[in-house]
């Protein structure tokens, strides 16, 4: 599945405020729909009917559970950025988001001539040799079209405060 | 210790969560177990940061923000200035060492997408180094599929 870029779908107010109330996570009691809503004030009905709609403008990517790779024992997580032709990225792009060791898959602009990479894949693997041998396989895969690669390994974490929408 | 169940969970909360009366009660009889257990089991992963977190997802570019992600390259003796100076930007939303030439990679996610263009010039300007802007063009996104 490739996710082009749509034209902006339009959220009011009150999806603002569903926004709001459950991006820090949804509620983890019988009824979280209804627990959101007599926090706003709202119908149960209409915030499932806001929810239900936003999901199907792609507002909301999906509802679930977020694995932390590293506590999960992925401590070796590697960003690859590949130089491939742009001709052929979207080929190359879905065969490598496929992959079930690639959580992120996208294009990105290069920035010559420090940074030749236009096709970015995250990576997990247990530790770094296992990445490692991972992004071979991505090489492979690239056969004729493998211009270029580097894998960036985080070394620290700077900042980690998450998406949120300020009011 | 994650035994069965949790693995369980994990994986089937990756792929999707219903909006409905009982969500976690549906979700628990697909599991074979109650939505007690469910429940118990998530705060328990959650408090334990197995999951970083459980609820929707938003995507910001559709609610009209602007996301991106941006690198710098910062000599060593620079370092950490220029990541207090990067980090004070409410709109900088994770913040990333990497071992490279361009060593410092951050997202940033604004509330209209011009704002990435005034938040990079304002880097810019307090630290004294190019901010390489690198928006995603195109995604390529098959859904997780994190096998635990």
């Amino acid at each position: 599945m490739l996710a082009k870029t749509l034209p902006q779908a339009a959220i009011d107010t009150t999806d603002r405020r569903i926004i709001e109330a459950t991006q820090g996570g949804l509620p983890l009691t019988p009824h979280p729909y209804h627990h959101v809503a007599a926090q706003l004030g709202l119908e149960a009905e209409e915030v499932m009917l806001r929810m239900r709609r936003m999901q199907q403008a792609g507002i909301i990517r999906r509802i679930g559970a977020v694995p932390n790779h590293y506590a999960l024992g992925y401590r070796g997580n590697g960003m690859s950025v590949w130089d491939v032709p742009d001709a052929r990225i979207d080929v190359l792009g879905r065969r490598i988001g496929e992959l079930d060791f690639v959580s992120h898959c996208y294009q990105r602009p290069r920035h010559l001539p420090h940074w030749p990479y236009n096709l970015f894949a995250m990576v997990h693997g247990r530790n770094r040799e296992e990445v490692n041998r991972k992004v071979l396989l991505i090489a492979v895969l690239l056969g004729d079209d493998y211009r270029g690669h580097e894998v960036l390994f985080s070394t620290r974490i700077l900042k980690k405060t998450g998406l949120r929408l300020s009011t | 210790m994650m035994d069965r169940l949790d693995r369980d969970i994990i994986n089937t909360l990756q792929q999707g969560f219903p909006i409905s009366e009982l969500p976690y009660a549906e979700v628990a009889e697909k599991l074979d177990t109650s939505e007690e257990e469910l429940l118990a089991r998530l705060q328990c992963m959650l408090d334990d940061g197995l999951l970083s977190r459980f609820g929707p997802m938003y995507h910001a570019e559709r609610m009209g923000g602007g996301l991106t992600l941006a690198a710098m390259s910062i000599p060593e003796e620079a370092f950490e200035q220029v990541c207090q100076q990067v980090n004070r930007h409410p709109e900088v939303a994770h913040n990333y060492q990497r071992d490279h030439k361009l060593n410092m990679w951050f997202v940033l996610a604004t509330e209209t997408p011009d704002d990435i263009v005034r938040v990079i010039a304002e880097i810019e300007k307090e630290s004294g180094y190019p901010v390489y802007n690198m928006p995603k063009e195109r995604e390529f996104f098959i859904g997780l599929k994190f096998e635990v």
